[in-house]
């Protein structure tokens, strides 16, 4: 036997650990996890995300052009604070 | 050795995924700190574009180059001509179309084996949400100053 072959073990310890940065992850279950349910979701997700980045520069963009870029500054720093 | 590619063989042991919110934000302040300065007032359409992709390179250079997807980032950024090179299509080993579906969203998907893939997905996907969650903190952050 090829000693190169992937195991399912190490597939489902992958699956489990992208399973984990999906949102709600602490309500699934983190024994076997269904291959084609993490693999949707995780598409869902980073489309979702996709489009925030997309709508939130757009937003920054107003942002900038309204205020001057000290308080987009200031900004920042306070929500790294929080 | 197996010519189909080896199995499951990151460099990266690192079971975290995803930067340091400081790191991140800080350059993606720098960024926004770059696109005001150079953008014309006139085309808040251009500079939306630009902070976008100011969150991608952001993200990217806070990864660094240990991961696949930020090289694929910076190289889609710094060659910005749209070449369409039709990479090999290496079969999933399960879970076809979907596994599919992810290759085409995460960058530099198309070229890696299932298991790179299911890692390089799981820090792209830490990643991004942290870029998300820095840029709605300024957003709330500056909309509630009122300025």
């Amino acid at each position: 036997m090829s000693s190169s072959r992937i195991t399912d073990e190490q597939i489902n310890d992958l699956l489990t650990k992208l399973q984990a940065v999906l949102p709600e992850a602490h309500l699934r279950s983190t024994d076997r996890v269904s291959a084609a349910k993490v693999l949707q979701d995780t598409c869902n997700y980073i489309r979702s995300l996709h489009r925030e980045v997309d709508d939130l520069s757009e937003r920054l963009s107003e942002l900038l052009a309204n205020n001057d870029i000290n308080s987009a500054q200031a900004a920042i720093i306070r929500s790294l604070l929080r | 050795m197996d010519s189909k590619g080896s199995a499951c063989s990151n460099p990266n042991p690192n079971p975290t995924f995803g930067p340091s919110k400081l790191m991140l934000a800080f350059r993606f302040l720098r960024a926004l700190s770059i696109v005001h300065r150079t953008t014309p007032a006139s085309s808040p359409t251009c500079r939306g574009r630009r902070i976008e992709r100011a969150a991608y390179a952001s993200m990217a250079y806070s990864a660094g180059t240990s991961r696949a997807w930020s090289r694929a980032v910076l190289r889609r950024l710094h060659h910005r001509a749209r070449r369409r090179a039709v990479a090999p299509r290496r079969l999933s080993t399960t879970a076809g179309n979907r596994a599919e579906a992810l290759r085409r969203l995460v960058p530099g998907g198309a070229g890696m084996d299932y298991c790179t893939l299911l890692e390089e997905t799981a820090d792209y996907t830490k990643c991004l949400s942290m870029q998300v969650e820095l840029m709605q903190g300024i957003v709330d952050s500056a909309s509630s100053n009122g300025r």
